[in-house]
């Protein structure tokens, strides 16, 4: 617990010292203006939100090859703060996209996938609440990941050859794109934060479900006693 | 060997039970002559925005079609509880989702097939001379659903509020088949015609893809 709490603190000192850096040390753009400096939590919120999926997408496999609750525990974890992250980035986006494209929302090739990758999300968890059977659950709800976890390739491929009409990616955009050297730096260490702050969402609610689980078994021994 | 003789089999018992009722073929018929109908009347589209919109309207028809039609997909066997008695009888329980597949896979064409015509004369778009082009979009756009929505029928089927939950769980991953069916189904129904060999290939991977996952983890899917 208090190693947590320590860990806690880092968080939120690295959260403060990269509000920092992307307000004073990163340098304005040209073009966009001071609105760009949004990028500085609306990336960072999108990978790591991917990063939280890709670990839930590993304990679903886990899980289904080894049975044992705890990859369940963190299945359901990294895909509740997964969808944190998304949520986050989805929010983000357009607050970014009305001054700089002039409108809310375009269905392009990652604006869609994030957005089908956060409906695949909400479908896990929902399923999640309608089985009651602790075993059944962890077992469906996890080949239904692995399922959407496959899917979102297809998902970003398909969009980005029919539906994308707009901006090349500025980052890892090909030839003629990028960002300032600087603006990369502080990028990169702003994802450091969210990715701490990732990690100790996950630990909480890990402890939480365990002990969810521990309760579950503490209450059926009650009911057979 | 005994893969494809058990589905073969299985296949069989599929396409009886359903020859036998024509319920789903009949009630998925209905349902999509509605959707098309419902959508004809009104945007009334001119020939033109058919042109541009019908390949959409029709694959949603389709994708909203094939979520309720997959329902019953596993629900009839926990009625009498055959799955248990399915899994004693084939060594590979592949063989009962690949014959339960190909079976809605088989549904899902007869009644697209049946309402191609009905569609062609709501929204003017002549569909005679691109039937062949046509045809293969529709297979590997079936397939595709049908490969996906077996596997969460499975799963629905298992779960509370499983009417509400199969489309909930289905349309979100059948985006990239709704995407290129779609694009390809336009290319065919433009002024010029024209077959996107690029979205074909695209389904077939999406077919390959999820067959392959639907086999490495099926198995799990049939557990009691």
């Amino acid at each position: 617990m208090k190693k947590q709490v320590v860990f806690a603190a880092v968080v939120v000192l690295l959260m403060a010292a990269a509000a920092y850096a992307a307000f004073f040390i990163a340098p304005t753009d040209v073009r966009q203006g001071l609105i760009y400096r949004i990028i500085f939590l609306h990336v960072p919120c999108a990978e790591t939100g991917l990063v939280s999926f890709f670990v839930c997408f590993v304990a679903n496999v886990a899980y289904v090859l080894k049975r044992n609750p705890q990859w369940d525990w963190l299945g359901v974890s990294a895909a509740e703060v997964g969808l944190v992250f998304t949520s986050a980035c989805l929010v983000t986006g357009p607050i970014w996209a009305k001054p700089v494209w002039g409108i809310w929302w375009t269905w392009d090739a990652r604006l869609t996938s994030t957005a089908v990758l956060w409906l695949l999300y909400v479908a896990f968890l929902m399923l999640r609440t309608l089985i009651e059977e602790p075993d059944r659950r962890a077992l469906l709800s996890a080949l239904f990941g692995i399922f959407a976890f496959i899917d979102v390739p297809l998902v970003f491929g398909s969009i980005r050859w029919w539906r994308t009409q707009h901006p090349q990616p500025v980052i890892m955009g090909g030839p003629g794109s990028g960002l300032d050297p600087l603006m990369y730096k502080v990028l990169f260490f702003c994802w450091v934060p969210m990715l701490a702050l990732m990690v100790l969402l996950m630990q909480s609610r890990y402890q939480l479900e365990a002990m969810r689980g521990d309760f579950a078994i503490v209450r059926r021994e009650s009911e057979a006693a | 060997m005994s893969l494809l003789s058990n589905t073969g089999a299985l296949l069989g018992k599929e396409l009886r039970t359903e020859f036998r009722s024509r319920e789903l073929l009949m009630t998925t018929v209905i349902f999509i002559l509605m959707v098309i109908v419902l959508f004809s009347f009104t945007f009334d589209p001119t020939s033109a925005e058919s042109r541009k919109f019908g390949a959409g309207l029709l694959w949603l028809a389709f994708l909203f079609a094939a979520s309720l039609m997959l329902q019953p997909c596993f629900l009839r066997e926990q009625t009498n509880d055959t799955l248990s008695a399915l899994r004693l009888t084939v060594r590979d329980p592949f063989a009962i989702l690949l014959a339960k597949l190909a079976a809605n896979t088989l549904f899902l064409l007869v009644t697209e097939l049946l309402m191609l015509p009905v569609f062609a004369i709501l929204y003017n778009v002549p569909v005679v001379r691109v039937f062949g082009q046509l045809l293969l979009v529709f297979f590997l756009g079936s397939l595709g659903v049908s490969i996906a929505g077996t596997a969460l029928s499975a799963i629905s089927a298992q779960a509370r509020m499983r009417e509400l939950l199969l489309p909930v769980l289905l349309l979100p991953l059948l985006t990239p088949v709704l995407v290129a069916s779609t694009q390809v189904t336009a290319g065919l129904l433009d002024v010029e015609p024209f077959l996107q060999w690029k979205g074909v290939g695209f389904l077939a991977v999406f077919d390959v893809v999820f067959l392959t996952a639907l086999w490495l983890f099926g198995e799990y899917l049939l557990e009691e």
